[in-house]
């Protein structure tokens, strides 16, 4: 299952990337079990598990930790907004 | 319905203009706009970088309008938000609402601010004098938006 990434605002200058595929391993199906796969890679990750009230969309849609994951989602994670 | 997501500035007078031009049924027309000040938390902002999801962004105005719409006698809305780079006393955002009567134009206005900022993937970032730094939620905006909750 392949799945697209995506890093915004003061997340994405934490990971110094705002974008990434990723084949995803046996045991990850969902977002929170993304969120932890990826923040255990450790180092600048670790921003995934300390960003104060971190969101998540899935294919453009908010999101949550328990949203399963299929093939082809665009996932982004971010910091709350702050807009208008 | 008309929703943008734009670099360059916009003319609060001719949205407004344009939103009932042709129409009688129209009966009030409200507005909103934002604008880059030039202090926040205490530090001087020199500019002001605005971030965005394009795709979500304009899908989740659309969203927000359309939920408007549900609530109150909507007949026409525009949302208008800048981003990239922007310095104080620049626009920021605009939302324009156009109903038969004020009610429904300037409680569907509010609210659509409220959403947006607790909802529209935008993010601002300031240059100040102690350096860049995001913006961070402020808790106010969350319980203006959880006034709507019914």
């Amino acid at each position: 299952m392949n799945v697209k990434i995506l890093y915004f605002a003061g997340l994405r200058e934490a990971l110094g990337q705002s974008a990434e595929q990723l084949a995803l391993p046996a045991g990850v199906g969902s977002v929170g079990q993304l969120h932890d796969h990826l923040a255990a890679r450790g180092g600048a990750w670790q921003a995934l598990a300390t960003t104060k009230n971190l969101r998540v969309a899935v294919n453009q849609e908010m999101a949550s930790m328990q949203t399963p994951l299929q093939d082809g989602d665009e996932i982004a994670f971010f910091p709350p907004v702050t807009g208008g | 319905m008309k929703v943008s997501v734009q670099t360059e500035d916009f003319d609060l007078g001719a949205e407004c203009v344009a939103i009932a031009r042709g129409r009688t049924d129209i009966g009030a027309v409200t507005s909103f706009v934002g604008l880059v000040r030039d202090a926040n938390d205490g530090a001087g902002v020199a500019k002001m970088t605005l971030e965005h999801y394009p795709g979500m962004t304009e899908k989740s105005l659309t969203e927000i309008v359309e939920q408007a719409r549900g609530r109150w006698e909507v007949l026409d809305a525009t949302v208008i938000h800048r981003v990239g780079e922007l310095k104080p006393g620049d626009n920021i955002v605009l939302v324009v609402v156009a109903s038969a009567h004020r009610g429904d134009a300037l409680k569907a206005c509010e609210f659509i601010m409220d959403y947006l900022k607790t909802r529209a993937p935008f993010w601002k970032k300031e240059e100040t004098s102690e350096g860049g730094r995001w913006v961070g939620a402020r808790e106010s905006d969350d319980e203006s938006a959880a006034r709507w909750k019914t």
